[in-house]
C-alpha cells in the first residue's frame, strides 16, 4: 500500500471513474496540516483528506444495489450502511502495561461472531514496527483494515521525514484518520504498546502534545509511583473509534477487560520482573477467558523493549486451565493433610 | 459521569475538574486533565463525549494560538468564549455536532476576572460560578448559598471542598481526584489535587 502511493499507482479505470482530481497531493500533503484539512473535511463532507482509495467492484447494473450507497466510501453519518448479518459484539481481552522491563501487551485468539466462535486462532497483536505492536478489539475486519493503514502511513512517515513517528504521534494520527468515522458502524479499539527510540520532539508542535493534557505536564497520582513519562521510553496508549486517546500505564479493553482488571489491578507494580509480569498477563487472560464466553482458546504476549518487540510463543489456554486445577487440587489436598496432622498431635 | 465548576472572585477564577476518563462501567484513567490551556491566562474545562472533547478543545486552542501569532497579541477571555461559542453553533446543526459541555474561565486585564458557562446546545453565559455533570445538581445549591461576590482564595477553596465532599457523600459514583487551578493576574495557578477521601 506505502510502495503504491510513492509511486503514484492510481491508473485503473475504475479510479479515474471515481477520483477525477488527481489524489497524489492529497495522499502527500493531507497530513501536513491536520487541522485545516479535517476541519474542511468536516464542512463538504468529501474524504480529500484521507488518503484511501477504496475500490468497488464494476457492476455491469447496479440498479439492484441503489441501496448501497455508491460513493467509495461516505464517512458521514447520514450514509446508507450495509444491514449486518449477524450482531457484532467486541469479544475480545487485550491488555497492555508498562514495568520497569518495559512493555507487556497479551490478547486473546477468539473471534466471534454473536454466539459462534468464528476463528479460534486469530491475532490480534500486530506489529506495526519494530518498536511498536497494536493490540486490537471490535469488529475484526475494521481492526485489520486500520492496522493495515496504520502501518503504511507510519512507514509512509519514516520515508518522507527519516525519522520514526513517535508513539503518541502515531496515535494522534490515527485518532485523527479516525474522526471522519464517529458515528458510523466502525468499531475500532487500538491499543499502541511501544518503545520511543528517541528523545524530544524536534518536529512541529502538532504532534509533541501528550493526548491528557495540552500545555501542562503530564501528572501521575498512581500509587505505584511510576517515573513521569519522559519522551523516550515505554509508551501505552488507548485509541478508539469514539474519538478518544488516552495515555497511561495500564489499559485493557474487550468484553473480558472488567475481569483482567481484577487480575491486573491487585497485583501490578512498577518493579515486576520479566517473568513475574509475563505470567500476571497470562494470568490476566486466562482468568478473563474463564468467565468471558467471547473471548478464549489461547493468549498471545509481546514483550517490547528499548530493543524492540519480542514475541512469545502462542499458549494455548486449556493447558493453563488444567494447571489451575492442579494447583487447587494440590492445595486442598495439603491442607487436608495438615489438618488431619494437626487433628493427630 | 464528570463533574466540572467554576468559582470567580473578585480578582480571580477557581476551576476544578476530576480526574476520571471512563468507558462504559469502567475506570479507563484516574489522572485525565480536562483542562486546556488556551492561552496564559485562559482555561478551557471540557467535558462530554469522549473523541468530542479533545477534537473540539484542542480545535479551540489550536485556533486562539495561531491569533496569537498572526496579530501578535491573545484574545481576551470574553472573545475567546464568543468565539468557541460561534464554532459549537456552527456545528451544532451540520451533519457533525460536537456534543461538548465547558466552562471558560480567564482573567483579563481590562475586565478581570470571567467565567463562561457553555453547553453543547452552543448557549454562552457569564456567570459567578457554575456547574456542569450531574454533580451539579448536588452542588449547585451549596454555591447559592455560601457564594458572594468579594470571597477571599481561601473561601473559595473551602467552598470547593465543601461541593467535593457533598458528592462524596451523595453521588452515587466514585470521583477519587480533582484537579485545581486557579487563574488571577498573574497567570494560571495549579493548586493541590483535592481528593474525595474515599479512594
Amino acid at each position: 500500500m506505502a510502495l503504491e502511493d510513492i509511486c503514484g499507482f492510481q491508473d485503473t479505470p475504475l479510479h479515474r471513474k471515481c477520483f477525477p482530481a488527481s489524489h497524489f497531493e492529497d495522499t502527500a500533503t493531507s497530513f501536513d496540516c491536520y487541522s485545516a484539512e479535517f476541519r474542511g473535511l468536516k464542512k463538504s463532507g468529501r474524504d480529500s483528506g484521507i488518503p484511501l482509495q477504496f475500490f468497488l467492484p464494476s457492476l455491469p447494473n447496479s440498479a439492484p444495489f441503489n441501496h448501497r450507497s455508491t460513493s467509495p466510501f461516505s464517512p458521514s453519518k447520514h450514509s446508507v450502511t450495509v444491514r449486518r448479518p449477524f450482531p457484532l459484539s467486541h469479544g475480545t481481552t487485550t491488555l497492555g502495561f508498562i514495568f520497569q522491563g518495559g512493555v507487556i501487551a497479551a490478547a486473546d485468539t477468539r473471534a466471534s461472531a454473536g454466539g459462534l466462535v468464528a476463528c479460534p486462532a486469530v491475532h490480534k497483536i500486530t506489529p506495526i514496527h519494530s518498536h511498536l505492536v497494536v493490540t486490537s478489539s471490535g469488529s475484526g475486519a475494521d481492526c485489520m483494515l486500520w492496522e493495515r493503514i496504520l502501518t503504511r502511513e507510519i512507514r509512509l512517515y519514516q520515508l518522507r521525514h527519516r525519522r520514526c513517528l513517535s508513539i503518541c504521534g502515531t496515535a494522534k494520527l490515527l485518532s485523527f484518520m479516525l474522526h471522519p468515522f464517529k458515528g458510523t458502524d466502525v468499531c475500532v479499539a487500538l491499543t499502541l504498546c511501544g518503545w520511543d527510540k528517541e528523545a524530544g520532539n524536534t518536529d512541529s508542535s502538532f504532534i509533541t502534545d501528550n493526548s491528557s493534557s495540552a500545555g501542562f505536564s503530564s501528572q501521575d497520582v498512581s500509587a505505584m509511583a511510576y517515573p513521569s513519562s519522559p519522551n523516550r521510553g515505554p509508551k501505552l496508549i488507548y485509541v478508539c473509534s469514539d474519538g478518544a486517546r488516552l495515555q497511561g500505564d495500564v489499559f485493557s479493553v474487550g468484553s473480558g477487560s472488567p475481569y483482567a482488571y481484577g487480575v491486573l489491578d491487585g497485583r501490578l507494580r512498577w518493579n515486576l520482573s520479566k517473568e513475574e509480569a509475563v505470567s500476571l498477563a497470562r494470568e490476566a487472560v486466562f482468568r478473563a477467558t474463564h468467565r468471558d464466553a467471547y473471548s478464549g482458546n489461547n493468549v498471545d504476549l509481546f514483550h517490547i523493549t528499548a530493543q524492540g518487540w519480542s514475541r512469545r510463543k502462542r499458549e494455548e489456554l486449556k493447558e493453563e486451565y488444567y494447571r489451575d486445577m492442579e494447583r487447587r487440587t494440590k492445595t486442598v489436598g495439603e491442607r487436608k493433610r495438615e489438618t488431619v496432622l494437626d487433628a493427630l498431635g | 459521569m464528570e463533574y466540572l465548576v467554576g468559582i470567580q472572585g473578585p480578582d480571580f477564577v477557581l476551576v476544578a475538574a476530576d480526574n476520571v476518563a471512563a468507558s462504559s462501567i469502567l475506570q479507563m484513567k484516574h489522572d485525565q486533565d480536562k483542562m486546556f490551556k488556551l492561552s496564559e491566562k485562559i482555561l478551557l474545562l471540557c467535558v462530554g463525549e469522549a473523541g468530542d472533547t479533545a477534537q473540539f478543545a484542542e480545535y479551540i486552542q489550536k485556533n486562539l494560538q495561531l491569533y496569537k501569532m498572526r496579530n501578535g497579541y491573545e484574545l481576551s477571555p470574553s472573545a475567546a468564549a464568543n468565539f468557541t461559542r460561534k464554532n459549537l453553533a456552527d456545528y451544532l446543526r451540520s451533519r457533525t455536532p460536537y456534543h461538548v459541555n465547558l466552562l471558560l474561565a480567564g482573567y483579563d486585564e481590562t475586565d478581570g476576572p470571567g467565567l463562561y458557562y457553555m453547553d453543547y446546545l452552543s448557549s454562552l453565559s457569564k456567570a459567578p460560578f457554575a456547574a456542569h455533570g450531574y454533580g451539579a445538581f448536588l452542588t449547585l445549591s451549596i454555591l447559592d448559598q455560601h457564594y458572594k461576590p468579594d470571597l477571599t482564595r481561601e473561601e473559595a477553596v473551602d467552598l470547593l471542598k465543601k461541593c467535593i465532599e457533598e458528592l462524596r457523600k451523595r453521588f452515587i459514583l466514585n470521583l477519587p481526584s480533582f484537579t485545581v487551578r486557579l487563574i488571577d493576574k498573574e497567570g494560571i495557578h495549579d493548586l493541590e489535587k483535592l481528593s474525595s477521601g474515599a479512594k
